[in-house]
């Protein structure tokens, strides 16, 4: 479990960056953190793993106090996923660069060499294994980078936007993928822009704002609040807009993801069907 | 690890008569000083152009950053005194080579700190350098402050993976900077690329003339101020070359033992 309690940061330059905070992430629960530009969500999560310090309050990861202990211990159990895989590649090989973590955490080769392959195969770049990651696309570096992390099976894994630069059919890929990990009982935390993208996920959304938390809920009634989706400088969700559009209809204003706008609109269908 | 030590090299504009200065006066300040610093070996004379910039970096309201890029410096100021006193110079020697050099950084610091890039390529380009190099100076200076970030999001990153900087011996430390290095490096070839693409679609050196629409004009203050720094580099010319200083010495140093001790 990952509990923020009344955190506060300031960085060293003198910017407020958060202000307050009170968050408490359960164990395989599965939570997007939205927010406008500057809004303070990629320095709550660097809060995660230590990387930051509190100024004020404190981060609780399994009970262990974040401020007292080291990045190289609470990263064995929070995988922390950049935005930008570049800030992370230098090996010769993607192989290399995917085993590094496992060799600084001291793993003996035999197991590297297995997990190495497994989550390989997982994310589908067996075929680039001994490649250079620099030669590969943007999607496929992002790949490297998510592999990199999940290698050494962290419990609770936090990704920062990682829909960006990917095309829509990686992006379902990596929609299903985090399901999955889900699913498997991993807590999530996914920081991103992206509302298509948390539609269809439907997690729990927690909305920060001038680095305060202004919205806390289920996606569905996050994302169909006009006032807190522009408070937060984002869109609702296509769907949503078109639903919220026919609502006069008689239809539900609070539906977000395809596959219940595909079953409200067939019920309907179908009354007007017997109807007539 | 932190990048903060750039904070004391970095540009912030503030309403303070040394940044408001013209950025050519305050160069022949800064390499007045510089001068000085190199000429003299002297404990004393090192400690007084150290100690006399202080009142400029208090009137510049830059001391906090001052102080930071110091603590940088210090690091390094202790790997020259040690290195100093290991290879047999005297203890005096040793501080007069350290204090030398946090005056010459300090010196810098002072500049980087109150000159905009903007004022030292207008400064640069005035006295005839070729506006390509002009250009290539004011980028690199203006890119510090962004490849600090950048460094900085690189060591979090690898930190994230465990990478711990501060474990092993001397050679597993230096190695601990291959992973921050090399992502480094190649964010900024890819960045440099981009920045040449993006200038060439922006027709940069497509006239040869260059018109400016600030321009920049010594005021009776700059004057006075240069004025002053060349007197003071003249008067420090006189002095090491006729008079004779005295001279903190304490012949106390390591015997020479070492195989490469001189003196």
């Amino acid at each position: 479990m990952i509990e923020v309690e009344n955190l506060c940061f300031t960085y060293p330059n003198g910017k407020d960056v958060l202000y307050n905070v009170c968050l408490k992430v359960q164990d395989g629960e599965f939570v997007a953190v939205m927010g406008e530009n500057g809004a303070g969500k990629t320095t709550l999560i660097r809060h995660f793993n230590g990387l930051l310090k509190p100024t004020t309050g404190r981060v609780l990861v399994d009970g262990i106090d974040a401020k007292k202990s080291s990045v190289a211990s609470l990263a064995r159990i929070v995988g922390l996923v950049f935005q930008n895989p570049d800030h992370q590649l230098f090996c010769e090989t993607v192989k290399d660069e995917v085993a590094f973590s496992l060799k600084n955490f001291g793993y003996p080769e035999e197991i590297i060499e297995r997990r190495v392959r497994g989550i390989l195969e997982t994310l589908e770049l067996t075929s680039y294994t001994d490649s250079s990651p620099f030669m590969l696309s943007g999607g496929e570096r992002k790949r490297v980078a998510l592999a990199s992390v999940l290698v050494w099976n962290p419990k609770h894994i936090v990704l920062d936007e990682p829909t960006i630069g990917q095309d829509y059919q990686q992006k379902d890929r990596l929609r299903n993928f985090i399901l999955q990990l889900n699913t498997q009982g991993k807590t999530v935390i996914v920081v991103t822009h992206d509302v298509e993208f948390i539609a269809e996920c439907k997690p729990r959304v927690v909305v920060l704002s001038g680095g305060r938390i202004v919205g806390d809920g289920p996606a569905v009634d996050i994302l169909t609040d006009e006032s807190l989706v522009n408070k937060a400088s984002l869109v609702r969700p296509q769907i949503a807009k078109l639903m919220s559009s026919l609502s006069d209809m008689g239809l539900p204003a609070n539906v977000i993801d395809l596959f219940t706008a595909r079953t409200v609109l067939a019920s309907k269908l179908e009354r007007a069907e017997t109807c007539r | 690890m932190s990048m903060r030590i750039f904070d004391g090299f970095k540009f912030t504009k503030l309403p303070t008569p040394v940044h408001q200065m013209d950025p050519r006066a305050k160069f022949i300040l800064v390499m007045s000083i510089f001068a000085v610093c190199l000429m003299f070996s002297n404990l004393l004379v090192l400690l007084i152009v150290f100690f006399a910039q202080i009142p400029i970096i208090g009137l510049a309201k830059s001391i906090r950053r001052w102080s930071v890029s110091m603590k940088g410096g210090a690091l390094l100021a202790t790997l020259i005194f040690i290195m100093n006193f290991l290879t047999g110079t005297t203890l005096i020697y040793s501080l007069a080579m350290t204090v030398k050099f946090l005056a010459l950084i300090s010196c810098f610091s002072v500049f980087f700190m109150t000159t905009s890039p903007d004022d030292l390529g207008l400064a640069l380009e005035n006295v005839g350098m070729p506006f390509t190099l002009v250009f290539t100076f004011t980028t690199a200076v203006r890119l510090v402050p962004t490849m600090a970030v950048d460094a900085q999001t690189v060591i979090d990153a690898q930190r994230s993976r465990g990478l711990e900087l501060e474990k092993g011996n001397f050679v597993k430390r230096i190695r601990n900077y291959i992973p921050i290095l090399i992502p480094l490096i190649v964010s900024a070839i890819r960045r440099s690329i981009e920045l040449a693409e993006a200038l060439e679609s922006r027709a940069f050196g497509a006239s040869e003339k260059r018109e400016s629409l600030v321009t920049l004009k010594m005021k009776l203050s700059d004057y006075l101020t240069a004025i002053m720094a060349l007197a003071f580099l003249t008067l420090s010319v006189y002095v090491y070359i006729y008079v004779r200083l005295p001279s903190l010495e304490i012949a106390f140093k390591l015997p020479s033992i070492w195989p490469w001790s001189y003196a």
